[in-house]
């Protein structure tokens, strides 16, 4: 990407203080996000995606959390950042759009309050106008009637609308970056398809950048410029999202495509799909209490195509051939064939 | 999915046939306990204070009512630890034999209704219908007079004296054992192991009692111990107000209702019997707390006892 | 809405109805002749006849019933073994006590318990928590009468500060009404509060781990926001029902701290009818409690709905 990154992550690692010793769940994660791009950061549940966000914005309790590393937002560095100074980034630097609408949204606020609230604190606007700009939001992501759905409670609205509405609490102080953490998971396949279209579209308008969280490597890949794929808190493989889906270079990421339906149709919505057709990887991921010696997926890789696999970390590197500026890059000791995707 | 909690799966886990108290066992309970070092206290207090109810009289250093006409209302000291009271008795001496008849109403209160509410409860939650609906109205009849008072009334109907007391007491808190019980059957009524009892022909006597009752243990046992707080709480307060317990036999009720009459005089006649008193129930009320963390930490009956309270 | 809330009230009559049956059957279930017992030593043909017939105890059980439940539903409990006068007078001269303590305790609990419960609950597992849950597990398990006897050696006899004894009404004296509550207001708020602290802990707990809270911190909201406005007022959902049944308690006379206070509610009332036999009197005092404590519960679920909008769908 040509332009500078506005939001950087460098060797982020989180550690989670539990009774049975302390859990590594984010273990030297790096990447970075430009205005106007979207990058999606792809993984099963347990692997360490969810929190390595929260954790920028200090939604991951500290204790029993620690986080090291760099995340550098606008010349500042958050992991570093007292609470007071990123709170303020929270909403109008970073915001985010979380899994499941039907607990994100306060049951006992109205839509309108929920909305009103973070401008009121974070623009100074007093409660008449933003109000006003609430109802525009809800025009803006798409609800009809956004007026007399100020008044609504949660719970009056279905699940689609709510994340609508937690989109437009997310977008209402403009942010540079905006987080979407499994925001479609919650939601039936044709809801979903529109979250994501919307999502897209209003990038597109207010050129921000976008974060996609997601297990589902469907979901993003009509959307996504490049995707960095997760595995016990490491990045194993990422890349533009085009040559990644077209050569998928570790055997993870293989095992998560094989797990898909026809690629391509699902991001434009339509298709459901079918869990019993589709290959599934055997095995758990690593407790990360207890992570294997080596490359964390070598209990499950059917390849194993090194004896290192077993006793040394894998480092991140470019697959050959890689150009440009976000070459393609993979964390195995070996090459594997290409494959025949179609 | 590796969870970041080592917690074991609870005993209602779906489909589970064998019947789980048994493993969880008595000793792993008592391990349990032993490792939470609040209530590790308590049931030390509570061990200590059984002794005492057990031998009381050999453990006073004066007989009960051995009265020193010399040495009324004298201060707390090497010979008195606790002083005496007005008629010179050691108040040491009378705490410590008090402990049985406080205790015993309270145990005794607390069996009546372990009974009456466990039989009502599984009868109503097994049966359902018609024998639920009006097992269960009656309770909740019951369970609308305010604690303390419905003891009082039910006192004012069949007299004075801890005999009564016990069954008042009793009557109090039959329906919440009732409603525990009957909360906890309906959830295992329906489960793999009852299903599979009654497909093989038990009969129903059968099932409740070697089915459902072991599976429905660990709620009862938590209230016992929440209940026997509170039993002996209302014995006190009974005989606070002179309906239970009757003099000469000391009871800790009474103890603080004669020092009440001295307080400005002799303030140990009160505060020493009441310390008691708070220290059971509170040694009742931890285990109780700590019996629930140990077999069942997402159950509430903390409801129950909240408005039992009084 | 309508449905749920035609349901409680049905389910409410249906448990009047019962409370009415035990309430009434209180004079029939005391061994022997209950006239002649409370009379005693008082006893002379002429006082007994009248009492009997004003109670309508000559007449057969059913139609004793019937008119006992007309006569109370129009507002006449019926006549005072003791002193003649109408039960419901009598009671009507105690409520103005046993609401201003009623009132003045729950007002103390929810001082104690809201904090309390909420600073133990930010801060869970410290050493903050472990007192607050500590001192509300000694606050449940203290007897209050004993509490009110050391409140009154130490506030009232040692320092002097407050009257140790006696109610003054508002309108007599609202400084004196004032001083004369607040020994016993603390006392039994004291209790009050401990049970109503774990409730605000739990709730507030729950609260903090839910989701809603992590969108209003990724709001950036200020913590005090988040606090207040999120989890708090989702908190406190459920604290109503306990606050309502602690409410319920009080109204009913906390009969024993009333003794020691010798405040002139009606938990001293129905005492006093007991220790004089006057079964009318106890009848009445007992079906007010009853009733107090039925109509609380019902506004509180009622309530609920209202503050918990899920509910009202």
């Amino acid at each position: 990407m040509a332009a500078e990154p506005v939001l950087a992550v460098d060797d982020l690692r989180v550690t989670i203080a539990t009774r049975r010793g302390p859990a590594r769940v984010v273990n030297g994660v790096s990447w970075a996000v430009a205005p106007g791009e979207t990058l999606a950061v792809v993984g099963e549940s347990g692997s360490g995606k969810s929190v390595s966000v929260l954790s920028l914005l200090g939604l991951v309790p500290r204790p029993p959390a620690t986080v090291t590393g760099r995340a550098t937002f606008q010349g500042q560095d958050l992991v570093a950042l007292p609470e007071e100074a990123l709170r303020k980034v929270r909403g109008p630097g970073i915001a985010m759009v979380f899994q499941d609408p039907m607990t994100s949204l306060n049951p006992v606020l109205t839509v309108g309050r929920q909305l009103t609230e973070g401008m009121e604190v974070h623009l100074g606007l007093d409660r008449r106008a933003a109000t006003e700009r609430a109802a525009e939001l809800l025009d803006l992501v798409g609800i009809p009637s956004p007026r007399e759905r100020l008044a609504s409670y949660p719970h009056h609205l279905s699940g689609g609308m709510r994340q609508r509405v937690m989109i437009a609490v997310a977008l209402s102080c403009e942010p540079a970056v905006l987080i979407a953490d499994e925001a479609t998971t919650a939601l039936d396949v044709t809801i979903q398809a529109q979250i994501v279209e919307l999502i897209a579209e209003l990038q597109r308008e207010l050129g921000m950048a976008v974060v996609w969280i997601t297990h589902d490597l469907g979901v993003v890949a009509g959307i996504a410029d490049r995707v960095a794929v997760m595995y016990a808190g490491r990045i194993v493989e990422e890349g533009a999202v085009d040559d990644l889906y077209a050569d998928p270079r570790h055997p993870y990421t293989r095992g998560l495509l094989a797990s898909l339906p026809v690629l391509g149709d699902r991001a434009r919505g339509g298709e459901g799909r079918h869990p019993a057709d589709l290959a599934v990887i055997p095995g758990l991921p690593p407790d990360p209490v207890h992570l294997p010696p080596g490359c964390p997926f070598h209990p499950r890789c059917p390849v194993r195509a090194d004896e290192r696999c077993a006793t040394e970390e894998p480092p991140l590197r470019p697959v050959p051939g890689a150009r440009g500026p976000a070459p393609h890059r993979v964390a195995t000791f070996y090459d594997l064939p290409p494959e025949d995707r179609r | 999915m590796t969870a970041l909690d080592d917690t074991p799966a609870g005993p209602a886990e779906a489909g589970q046939v064998a019947a789980p108290d048994e493993a969880v066992g008595a000793r792993g309970l008592l391990r349990a306990l032993l490792r939470n070092r609040l209530a590790a206290a308590a049931l030390v207090v509570l061990a200590i204070f059984v002794v005492v109810a057990v031998l009381g009289e050999r453990l006073a250093p004066y007989g009960r009512n051995e009265v020193s006409s010399a040495d009324k209302l004298r201060a707390p000291s090497l010979e008195h630890p606790f002083g005496t009271d007005q008629l010179g008795r050691d108040v040491l001496s009378r705490v410590l034999i008090g402990a049985e008849p406080s205790l015993r109403v309270g145990l005794v209160a607390v069996g009546i209704a372990l009974v009456a509410g466990v039989v009502l409860g599984l009868v109503a939650g097994y049966y359902r219908g018609l024998v639920d609906d009006v097992v269960m109205r009656c309770m909740d009849v019951l369970f609308a007079f305010p604690a303390i008072l419905l003891a009082i009334a039910v006192m004012a109907i069949r007299g004075r004296g801890a005999t009564n007391a016990m069954i008042a007491i009793g009557v109090v808190y039959t329906p919440i054992f009732a409603r525990v019980t009957r909360a906890s059957v309906l959830t295992v009524r329906e489960q793999v192991f009852v299903r599979a009892a009654r497909s093989i022909g038990a009969g129903d006597l059968r099932i409740m009692t070697r089915h459902v009752l072991p599976n429905v243990a660990a709620p009862i046992i938590v209230q016992t111990s929440i209940s026997l707080a509170f039993a002996i709480l209302a014995e006190a307060a009974l005989s606070f107000i002179g309906l239970g317990t009757q003099p000469p036999e000391p009871s800790w009720g009474r103890m603080l209702a004669d020092g009440r009459g001295f307080i400005q005089d002799a303030w140990w006649m009160a505060v020493f019997p009441g310390l008691a008193i708070f220290a059971v129930v509170l040694s009742f009320n931890v285990t109780g707390d700590a019996l629930r963390d140990a077999l069942d930490p997402r159950q509430r009956s903390a409801i129950e006892s909240a408005a039992g309270r009084g | 809405m309508t449905r749920y809330l035609l349901r409680r009230v049905g389910q409410s009559v249906v448990v009047l109805f019962g409370v009415s049956v035990a309430v009434f059957s209180i004079i029939h279930l005391v061994p022997g002749d209950p006239v002649r017992l409370a009379l005693g030593t008082r006893f002379d043909q002429r006082t007994y006849d009248a009492l009997v017939a004003r109670a309508g105890l000559d007449d057969p059980v059913l139609v004793q019933y019937v008119n006992w439940l007309g006569n109370a539903l129009t507002g006449d409990l019926g006549v005072s073994f003791r002193s003649g006068r109408p039960v419901t007078e009598l009671i009507l001269e105690r409520l103005p006590a046993t609401l201003s303590l009623a009132f003045g305790a729950i007002v103390v609990a929810l001082l104690i318990a809201v904090p309390l419960g909420l600073v133990s609950a930010l801060r869970p597992r410290s050493a903050v928590d472990y007192v607050a849950t500590f001192v509300s597990q000694a606050g449940i398990s203290i007897p209050d009468f004993w509490l009110a006897i050391v409140a009154i050696l130490v506030f009232s006899l040692t320092l002097g500060w407050l009257p140790s004894s006696g109610y003054v009404g508002l309108t007599e004296d609202p400084v004196e009404w004032a001083r004369h509550l607040v020994l016993p207001a603390v006392v039994v708020g004291t209790v009050s509060g401990a049970v109503l602290t774990r409730f605000v802990r739990s709730s507030a707990l729950e609260a903090l781990g839910e989701d809603y809270t992590r969108t209003a911190r990724a709001k950036g909201l200020p913590r005090r926001v988040v606090i207040g406005r999120h989890v708090l007022r989702n908190a406190l959902v459920p604290v109503v029902t306990v606050t309502g049944i602690q409410l319920a308690y009080l109204l009913s006379g906390v009969v024993i701290v009333e003794v020691v206070f010798a405040w002139q509610g009606l938990g001293q009332l129905a005492l006093q009818a007991v220790e004089t036999r006057d079964y009318p009197l106890l009848q009445g005092a007992v079906l007010l409690f009853a009733v107090f404590f039925l109509v609380v519960n019902l506004v509180v679920d009622l309530l609920y709905a209202v503050v918990d909008p899920r509910i009202s769908r």
